[in-house]
């Protein structure tokens, strides 16, 4: 192991300095989730249908950005369909006695099968990949430049997770979506519809949500296949109650999973043989220990929006 | 913000307002003139909230006429009500919880920039509540107030907001008597001063007599009386509202020899709703045939300290017995020891809301047999008649024994829990505001119950905001703050403001 390492060049460096690129590498999609989850669900609504929203965008994605040989047009493809699943969700929950959580389990099912079925044509060929910005140009290091090679989604995530932080306090549609989150009543004595504005909170949300579902299978893995997200999005959701429906949080809890879910790879990669593959079970353990940790029988969550249908 | 200028005069003429084949009001007038302070009064269903509703534009009255300063307005939406100056505060906050106070008053106002300027905003906020005769702490969220404390912004708002006629719907429902005084005595300055003309919705006569300046009563939907304060009295009042009906009369108290103690609560500890507070009792003594009030404001740990005595929430330490021996709650423990809890909010603590009128009924007793063995099998036919007589008993209305017990009315479903847990022996009686939003007699009903249980040597713990209620009702009285016991007194020599001087956390 100590050989291994030593001819990386870099010692054992090259284990934090993997997971600091691997953290912001597999971070940005939990970052696209999560704050599109924290959009609808600081309204007052939950939408589980997000993993489902992020596998249809991810084969959106591919299958527009190899049609075109554009891979922008291709995000903004998924993040429509996104969109369109959305609307779907916060249309079907309009309806009295419609239970939210139900209809998303139905509509992440939904979502990947669809996904599946349109998806098969294009497991073979490949597609134009998002870029990447070389933050690392000045070392000559190899494990440096790859860990600053940054993508741009990932820089226009952390913008957004600041704008939204913003936004939720300084502007009106931040301030009526928090309101219709905390308090139908106090929304309609305002004038404003409860139901319209989840719809468009609900829409948004998973446009946002496909566009981390286009950047797997345009940036990393770069690849379309049916395996491509492997729950991210039901863990982005388990994030968004872990950091509190803060948007801050949100970015904060992504690159803490982002970076335990880079912990087997880097660790492999400077020779570890045995056990790693453990690690690569380390953002689900990660989630299943802070939802324990977070929560308990005899309180309820600070911060929780009121009209969620979990702390109602 | 729209122009503030002086009070205005609102009148409604002829208003009918019909749902079907029901009438929920019946040809009322009734007219606010410039600057009053206008009580309106009447029974639960009365019709009191459908007038104002059709004054504020939520229902379209189906006939009749509004008019402001004598001039006739079509109002066909808040919205519309809004332009003209009405407004209304609600007896459920309408404030959102987790906003803060500038941004609760900021987000209401139709004319809301896109991108809020707060330098901008806090400035215009602070010169405005300079001209306000009280203030309230503008950033901190909504949730950390005081009840008191939300009423006035609630009324700060729609002043804000440049309202000039304000409903108050049952205002002081969740505030202490001192708190009631003095947001009632601002209100009654502001109407003085000619800003704003107030319509009060109330049944309590205190504060009518106190502040208000004219009256309307009504029943079953038709003006029963009404005009200045000065020309009427409780009696007269009482009487427009109620009618013929009769009232349940109060027994008399009972007077309790030595008497051993049934509850007894030592160094009980556990954590809040939230987590962050304690609930900490440290002795709580309740003897046979008394009744226990605990006073206090909602939101000091009551609802956490009854959710422990239901078995609904567990304590980190402390001891509660029962006659002597240890409880914790259980269905044994409540069976053997005779404990019976009626919860605030029945339909949510105490009722399976689907299932029907007879299974909630016999939640206490399905499961065992007369001989009091347990059951396998149950006895449908025992039910359904155990349940026709609790129903004759308590004078529960109900379609039939299936309906589902949510589709009764909140008095019936009270009484529904009240007949299951009074009935058969009852040594401890643990009861949460059972009157909360009900109407006159089926109030005094309740209350003669709880005193008839009491009087048959049951220990009864009555926790309520309503403090009139407690000082009717109970021998002697604690107050609980932020979650501890942190007063007692005797009812019988019991000073209101006193406690309510402790309900407030200030002594």
């Amino acid at each position: 192991m100590a050989d291994a390492a030593q001819a990386a060049g870099i010692g054992l460096w090259a284990v934090p300095l993997a997971m600091i690129g691997g953290a912001i590498r597999v971070s940005t999609p939990f970052i696209f989730v999560s704050l599109g989850e924290t959009i609808t669900e600081r309204s007052g609504r939950i939408n589980l249908g997000l993993e489902g929203t992020l596998v249809f965008g991810a084969m959106t994605a591919y299958a527009i950005a190899v049609e075109t040989g554009s891979a922008w047009i291709g995000l903004a493809g998924a993040f429509v369909s996104g969109c369109c699943f959305g609307l779907l969700h916060g249309w079907i929950c309009k309806f009295p006695r419609v239970n939210d959580i139900a209809i998303g389990i139905a509509l992440m099912l939904f979502g990947t099968g669809l996904a599946f079925f349109f998806g098969k044509a294009y497991i073979q060929p490949s597609a134009p990949h998002l870029p990447a910005i070389p933050f690392g140009f000045w070392s000559s290091t190899p494990q440096v430049r790859a860990a600053l090679d940054v993508n741009a989604l990932f820089l226009t995530g952390a913008a957004l997770a600041v704008f939204l932080w913003w936004a939720f306090q300084n502007t009106k549609i931040g301030l009526v979506v928090r309101v219709v989150g905390d308090s139908s009543d106090a929304a309609r004595a305002m004038g404003y519809s409860p139901d319209l504005v989840r719809l468009l909170a609900t829409a948004v949300g998973g446009g946002m949500a496909a566009i981390g579902g286009g950047y797997l299978s345009l940036y990393y893995p770069g690849s379309w296949n049916e395996s491509i997200s492997s729950g991210q999005g039901l863990m982005a959701v388990a994030l968004v109650i872990f950091s509190r429906w803060n948007p801050l949080g949100c970015l904060a809890a992504a690159l803490l999973f982002g970076g335990a879910g880079a912990l087997g790879p880097a660790l492999q990669s400077v020779g570890v043989t045995h056990g790693y593959y453990l690690f690569y079970a380390a953002p689900y353990v990660l989630t299943l220990a802070i939802m324990i940790l977070t929560s308990s029988p005899g309180r309820t969550l600070a911060g929780a929006p009121g009209e969620l249908s979990i702390t109602r | 913000m729209a122009d503030r200028g002086g009070a205005i005069e609102v009148e409604a003429v002829g208003m009918t307002l019909r749902f079907g084949a029901f009438t929920a009001l019946d040809d009322v007038s009734i007219r606010i003139r410039a600057g009053a302070f206008h009580a309106l009064l009447g029974e639960n269903g009365a019709g009191k909230s459908c007038l104002v509703k059709c004054m504020l534009g939520f229902y379209r009255a189906t006939d009749g006429q509004i008019a402001i300063n004598g001039r006739e307005t079509p109002i066909d939406s808040p919205r519309d009500a809004a332009a003209h100056g009405l407004g209304m505060v609600y007896q459920h906050f309408t404030l959102v919880p987790s906003l803060t106070g500038a941004e609760n008053i900021v987000i209401s106002r139709a004319d809301a920039p896109q991108i809020i300027d707060w330098r901008k905003e806090r400035t215009a906020l602070t010169r405005f509540m300079e001209t306000m005769p009280f203030h309230i702490p503008l950033d901190v969220p909504v949730s950390t107030l005081a009840a008191g404390q939300k009423q006035k912004l609630e009324i700060l708002k729609q002043l804000y907001l440049g309202r000039r006629f304000l409903v108050l719907d049952e205002p002081t429902s969740v505030l202490t008597p001192d708190e009631a005084d003095e947001t009632l005595g601002h209100v009654r300055a502001l109407t003085e001063s000619g800003a704003l003309t107030v319509l009060m919705i109330s049944h309590k006569f205190n504060e009518v007599f106190a502040f208000a300046d004219e009256a309307t009563v009504l029943r079953r939907g038709k003006r029963m009386g009404g005009g200045p304060i000065g020309s009427l009295n409780r009696d007269m009042l009482a009487a427009m509202m109620i009618g013929d009906q009769k009232i349940a009369n109060l027994d008399a108290r009972r007077l309790a020899s030595e008497a051993p103690d049934v509850l007894d609560i030592t160094g009980l500890r556990a954590p809040d709703e939230s987590g962050l507070k304690t609930i900490a009792v440290d002795a709580l003594r309740v003897k046979a045939g008394e009744i226990l009030g605990v006073a206090g404001v909602s939101g000091n740990g009551q609802k956490e300290f009854l959710e422990i005595l239901a078995g609904q929430r567990r304590h980190d330490c402390g001891a509660i017995h029962v006659h002597g021996a240890p409880y914790c709650a259980t269905r044994a423990e409540m069976r053997k020891l005779k404990v019976r809890i009626i919860q605030e909010e029945p339909l949510r603590n105490a009722c399976a809301p689907r299932m029907s009128v007879a299974e909630n009924l016999a939640f206490r007793t399905f499961d065992i047999d007369e001989s009091g063995r347990t059951r396998v099998l149950l006895d449908g036919k025992a039910i359904r008649c155990g349940a026709q007589r609790l129903i004759e008993q308590f004078g529960v209305k109900t379609a039939s024994l299936d309906t589902p017990i949510a589709a009764l009315s909140g008095g019936n479903v009270q009484r529904a829990v009240l007949a299951r847990e009074l009935t058969g022996e009852v040594d401890l009686l643990v009861v949460a505001n059972p009157c909360f939003g009900l109407d006159f007699a089926a109030i005094a009903d309740i209350r003669a119950r709880i005193m008839k249980a009491r009087n048959a040597g049951a220990a009864v713990l009555l926790v309520s905001e309503d403090l009139d209620e407690l000082l009717e009702l109970s021998d002697r009285i604690v107050v609980m703050s932020e979650g501890a016991i942190v007063y007692e007194t005797n009812a019988s020599c019991a000073d209101p403001h006193e406690i309510g001087r402790h309900m407030a956390g200030h002594y």
